[in-house]
């Protein structure tokens, strides 16, 4: 790996560089109810509304490869014929700047799932293919676990990465486009010193990172304790809303439907993003339903990316973001369900 | 000022726009529709480009996509023997959206379909041994295509026998074909629930048929020659696998086919997910021992 440092004052230099493309990063959106400051990914125009201090986004940079919404093809009708035409919805390529280790690392894992052959999802590939990644060091929150599902750093799925020490930035480039767009800014090859500053700033991020899972073995013991009552007190507890999907930077499951023009003329397949935890998720023509109690669908949900991703591509699907537990409505959190799983009782259940 | 990336660098993106989502999408016709019973009909479905028709190459108990534009795609199992490749058949209820749509339409029409997808029965795998196919309901839909694969190469296999149950003799799905299959030799036993008039067959569970079938034969053939396919209601399986289980058959040898509702058919989805096993992927034919590895299967 190609290790540079870039002074502060240059990042405005490199945002410039950068901005002539469609260009997303975090922004503030104002306080939540609890008084915590919310951020959200958005489009940004000028450097100013950049917000590489923000903790956690709402929502993931999911949204730009899976839109909640995404038209995967529409028909023309012509009589009793019909034509089908398919957009990728890559139009122009896209900046993301200053996701943290966890998205980046979610990105990955969708890469794993949604680029896979036999049947590659070319709607997501392409969106992937034409996107520009800066990574930046984060500010763990409590929510965070991170390091316990191993995405708390990153070693692969972005261009550039971004790190702070004091007035510069260490810079990881991992591309050879980030490469070339680099060489006109005014870098430095790092000393010793700015080693060892980086491996400082790593050790207090890493202090700051205090929620844990202990995933030893899970794959077992979730088998183990599939009729575990545990799971009858989170069911009662989840509303089946679907929110920790939504926020969730690698849940990736959908459901298709297709529309109507009122004139007739036109027809359209519509992905929309699902969540397992809602009511119809495993429903069948007919109307039985695989999973028809709250207490089944979540658990199904823990199967799947603590024990079926697991065991399919040797990781979870999960980044340990925490974005699912501090916008449950019931306030379920992945550390709690899982440590309740091991000690076989929820705590105040 | 950099123009950082482009759509034309990409692999996926290159591609021109107006291309089919996959190369296994086609447009097929079609070409004529079957009234079976008061909500099922077989429908009967040619792809248009006739290469691709050539080339549509499935195996027994794999599914296709079928879209109607603008009103809906689903999954259903081919029900026609796969020497007829782009010629399919499909055997279908009206119960949804799509399948009511389905069984308004007359032949000409022109839908999509997308696969072949999923794994198959392996009856390439069972020559020189016996096949014992258990059917409930509509689990005869995807266990035609087997049927007549055996039927085509009948000297090739041992003994074959078809036990079919369904709730009552007017819900009886390819009535028209029984006595051909009995002709070719294949033992078929049909058994209703509830019996109408006019109905001289058994009535009963379809476990009497197999108890029957399982008495007259001896353990060590079916340890080592025997084969089993179950298709049928979520219900059913249980019972009937112990049942093959105890007769001695392997739990290789035992396959079901499990129905679940995809959105994709390619693995992508999640809607089809058992644990996170893709019946689309790895399914829905599966045989016993990984049933039993998969928690809530059956």
């Amino acid at each position: 790996m190609i290790f540079k440092v870039l002074a502060a004052g240059e990042l405005e230099k490199f945002f410039e560089l950068l901005v002539v493309n469609k260009l997303i990063g975090p922004v503030e959106r104002g306080p939540a109810v609890d008084g915590r400051l919310l951020f959200d990914f958005a489009e940004v125009a000028e450097i100013a509304e950049l917000r590489l201090d923000f903790t956690q986004t709402v929502h993931s940079a999911k949204k730009y490869l899976l839109p909640y919404l995404e038209e995967t093809g529409v028909f023309v009708m012509e009589g009793s014929d019909w034509e089908k035409r398919v957009d990728y919805g890559a139009h122009q390529p896209l900046v993301l700047f200053g996701l943290h280790a966890c998205d980046i690392n979610a990105l990955n894992k969708l890469d794993k799932v949604l680029l896979a052959e036999p049947y590659p999802n070319r709607f997501y590939g392409a969106k992937r293919a034409a996107m520009f990644i800066i990574g930046h060091s984060c500010r763990p929150t409590p929510a965070c676990f991170c390091r316990s599902m191993g995405a708390d750093s990153v070693r692969h799925g972005c261009d550039l990465f971004l790190t702070p020490l004091g007035d510069d930035y260490f810079v990881e480039i991992m591309s050879s486009r980030a490469f070339h767009i680099m060489e006109s800014l005014d870098l430095r090859e790092p000393t010793r010193r700015d080693h060892k500053r980086f491996q400082e700033q790593a050790k207090h991020r890493g202090n700051l990172l205090t929620a844990e899972v202990d995933a030893t073995d899970l794959t077992k013991i979730l088998d183990m304790e599939f009729d575990s009552t545990v799971w009858n007190e989170w069911g009662r507890r989840c509303l089946s809303c679907g929110t920790c999907a939504q926020v969730c930077p690698t849940c990736y499951c959908y459901g298709l439907e297709e529309v109507v023009a009122l004139d007739l003329a036109k027809g359209a397949k519509i992905r929309q993003l699902y969540s397992c935890n809602l009511l119809d998720f495993a429903e069948v023509a007919g109307g039985y339903n695989f999973r028809p109690e709250s207490r089944t669908r979540l658990k199904y949900r823990y199967y799947h990316k603590h024990r079926g991703f697991v065991e399919a591509f040797e990781e979870p699907l999960c980044v340990g973001c925490g974005r699912c537990g501090t916008n449950c409505l019931a306030g379920i959190t992945v550390p709690e369900v899982i440590a309740s799983v091991r000690r076989g009782e929820v705590e105040n259940g | 000022m950099v123009e950082l990336i482009n759509p034309g660098m990409s692999l996926f993106a290159k591609k021109p726009r107006g291309r089919e989502e996959d190369d296994l999408f086609h447009k097929a016709e079609i070409t004529n529709v079957y009234p079976m019973t008061a909500t099922e009909k077989l429908y009967q479905i040619q792809i248009i480009d006739p290469a691709a028709r050539r080339g549509f190459l499935f195996k027994p108990g794999q599914f296709i996509m079928l879209e109607a534009p603008g009103i809906g795609e689903a999954p259903f199992s081919i029900s026609s023997a796969p020497s007829r490749l782009g010629n399919i058949e499909l055997c279908i209820r009206a119960v949804g959206v799509l399948t009511r749509f389905l069984s308004r339409l007359e032949r000409g029409v022109m839908i999509g379909i997308s696969g072949p997808f999923g794994t198959c029965f392996p009856v390439e795998e069972m020559v020189g041994e016996d096949v014992i196919l258990l059917a409930g309901g509509l689990g005869i839909v995807p266990m035609r295509s087997p049927i007549m694969s055996l039927l085509e190469n009948r000297s090739r296999y041992g003994r074959i026998d078809v036990m079919y149950g369904a709730r009552r003799p007017s819900e009886l799905l390819f009535g028209y074909q029984h006595a051909m299959w009995r002709q070719f030799d294949i033992g078929l036993k049909v058994i209703v629930d509830r019996s109408e008039p006019g109905w001289t067959g058994p009535v009963g569970m379809i476990t009497a048929l197999l108890a029957k079938r399982l008495a007259q034969g001896e353990r060590s053939r079916f340890g080592n020659a025997t084969n089993a396919i179950v298709c049928g209601p979520p219900v059913m399986f249980k019972p009937i696998c112990d049942m093959l289980l105890e007769a001695g058959l392997s739990m290789e040898k035992i396959f079901v086919s499990l129905e679940r509702r995809m959105h994709c058919g390619r693995g992508k989805c999640c809607r089809c997910n058992i644990g996170s096993t893709y019946t689309c992927l790895d399914g829905p034919v599966f045989d016993y021992w990984s049933v039993l590895n998969l928690k809530e299967a059956i």
